[in-house]
Parts: C-alpha cells; sequence; structure tokens
C-alpha cells in the first residue's frame, strides 16, 4: 500500500489548499506598479491643471480685468477633458502592469475573481461618479475633490474583500482626505494630487516591496 | 446491520490510520473542495481554469465527489449557453474541514 500519506505529502497538500483558496477568492494580480503608474499620470495631471491650465486662465484674468463667462466655460471644458485623459492614462497603465503579472503568475486577467473585484469597485465608483455630474449640474465645484477621493476610497475598501487585503488602508487614507478636504474647499486640486498621486504611488511602491520585489516577472 | 455497514463504510472512506479521506487523496478532488470551500459556487469553466485541467478529466472528478454527497450541482443557462455551476454541501464542508484536521495534525507529527 504506497497511498500511506507521508508527512512530506500532507504538507504538499495544505500548501495547494492554502494556494487554490487564495487565487480562487481574490485577485491577487494586481500590481504595486499599477498604483505606482496610476499616481505619476494622477500628478502630472494636477500639474497640467496647476502650471498650465489655472495660471492661463489667470493671466487672462489679469490681461482683462476681470473674468469672462466665456473664459470660465473654456476652464471648465480644459478640466473635464484633462480629467477625462487622466482617469484614461492611470487607466490603461494600471491595466498594463496588472496584466503583465497575471501573465508570469498564469492567471487569466478576466476570470470569475477579477470580474467580481471589478463589480464591486464599479458600483461605489459609478455612484460617486453620478453624484458628483449631479453637483455639477447645479454648478457645485467646491466638493467634486472631496466627494472623489470619499467615493474612491469607499470603492477600495469595498474592492479589498476580493483583492490583496492592504488596499483597505489605501481606502481609508482616501476617505480621511476626502473629510479632511471638506475644511479647505477651495484646495481640491492639491488634496487631489495628494490622494490620486502621492497616496497611490507610496502604496504602489509598498505592494511592491511587500509582494513583487522577490518574483521578478521576467525570472518565469 | 446498521453499524456494520457504518463501519464498512468509514473504513473505505478513511485511512483508518491517520483519519485522511481517501476521497481527497485525489489531487483535483482536493483542489476542487479547495475551491469551494471558499467560493459560493462556481461555474465548470472557471474551475477548470483555476485547476488547469482538461475537460474529461474535471467531469470525472465532480461526478465523484458529486456521488459521495460532497458537493451540489446546478444546470442553469445563460442565454442559450449552459452554464452548470458546483457548489460545496454541509457534509463535504465537514468531511473537507476534518480532512485538513488530519493533514494538519500528520504534519505536526501528532497520530
Amino acid at each position: 500500500m504506497h497511498t500511506q500519506n507521508q508527512p512530506s505529502d500532507s504538507l504538499q497538500d495544505v500548501k495547494d489548499i492554502k494556494r487554490l483558496m487564495e487565487r480562487s477568492s481574490r485577485f491577487i494580480s494586481l500590481s504595486g506598479l499599477s498604483g505606482v503608474s496610476a499616481g505619476i499620470c494622477a500628478l502630472a495631471g494636477a500639474s497640467i491643471a496647476r502650471f498650465g491650465i489655472f495660471r492661463n486662465y489667470y493671466n487672462l484674468y489679469n490681461l482683462r480685468g476681470s473674468f469672462a463667462d466665456s473664459d470660465f466655460n473654456t476652464l471648465k471644458i480644459q478640466l473635464l477633458l484633462l480629467a477625462a485623459g487622466v482617469f484614461a492614462a492611470a487607466f490603461l497603465t494600471a491595466f498594463y502592469f496588472t496584466w503583465r503579472k497575471a501573465g508570469s503568475q498564469g492567471i487569466p486577467l478576466w476570470n470569475h475573481t477579477s470580474r467580481r473585484l471589478f463589480w464591486n469597485m464599479v458600483i461605489p465608483l459609478a455612484a460617486g461618479a453620478l453624484f458628483i455630474l449631479g453637483m455639477l449640474q447645479y454648478d457645485e465645484w467646491k466638493f467634486v475633490a472631496p466627494a472623489s477621493l470619499i467615493f474612491y476610497g469607499l470603492a477600495l475598501v469595498n474592492a479589498s474583500k476580493y483583492t490583496l487585503t492592504d488596499i483597505r488602508y489605501l481606502g481609508y487614507c482616501e476617505i480621511a482626505l476626502g473629510i479632511l478636504n471638506m475644511q479647505w474647499p477651495g484646495h481640491g486640486l492639491y488634496f487631489w494630487a495628494i490622494g490620486f498621486g502621492f497616496l497611490h504611488i507610496v502604496y504602489g511602491i509598498i505592494m511592491w516591496w511587500k509582494y513583487e520585489r522577490h518574483s521578478p516577472v521576467d525570472s518565469q | 446491520m446498521n453499524d456494520i455497514h457504518q463501519s464498512i463504510v468509514n473504513s473505505i472512506m478513511k485511512n483508518p490510520i491517520n483519519g485522511l479521506n481517501k476521497v481527497f487523496e485525489s489531487r483535483i478532488r482536493l483542489g476542487v473542495m479547495s475551491v469551494l470551500m471558499v467560493n459560493e459556487e462556481i461555474n465548470f469553466n472557471d474551475l477548470k481554469q483555476m485547476l488547469e485541467v482538461t475537460d474529461g478529466n474535471l467531469a470525472t472528478h465532480l461526478v465523484n465527489l458529486e456521488e459521495n454527497g460532497y458537493i451540489k450541482v446546478h444546470k442553469g443557462f445563460i442565454g442559450r449557453k449552459t452554464n452548470t455551476t458546483y457548489a460545496i454541501t454541509k457534509s463535504g464542508e465537514k468531511a473537507f474541514s476534518e480532512h485538513i484536521t488530519a493533514l494538519e495534525n500528520m504534519i505536526k507529527g501528532v497520530k
């Protein structure tokens, strides 16, 4: 009878069980580099807004001696386009690094774990996006930054049940930052830069250090 | 009579020495149970992808687990395509937990 289980077999069995339980219940391919790249996009976007679009707007003000409605409309459109561009760039670069990591782990990018993660992110994010668009409809700009930080934080806390749990702490920080921003409503851009730029980069580096440092993508 | 029957079943199902469950000696069945322990339900394709096995191979092991009463099968549809999902049963959960305990005991050297 060779089926007698040896301790070494048992160890392998328990390892397999743990690995499968983890791989099948959470999307573990989220790369830290995705956080870093999204953060860089956000910082680049914030600097374009601060030193390009806003500077231009105030220069026009100084030139004319007053704010013109048409200038304000241009400003709004430029900011919205910039926001869309930053979101697209952040999403694509983040996607790329996670796609690479999933490939190296031999895990399909679109399976039941990533699907579950996706929907649990999308629901709070879509609610937040509609809420913010609703505010803009009433010409309420002050709370766009706090609201986006808070909804994004809630989405991350929700998502942490379906991916690496550490992302929960990034979520807490975003929520706290959003609430803090309520007290300094005129400085949304700076809070945005901290929340979507700085925090993403810090989080991404920590995640990379913790999970990916010793498993370089190209070694497999 | 019933007791004798039960003890025969037990001796077939379990390795009498260490309490390991024979059903879970197959790596694929072990894998299926691991996945089902942490997922409410999962469909055939996701399971296949997760365990990296062929259709036929997986199907055979799923039938075996179903016959043992460890998993339940739900045949549904997405549009016109069949979507068969699998879930763990109460007795499956119990049997697998006991199996894990037995494995852990073996590792610790407690027999």
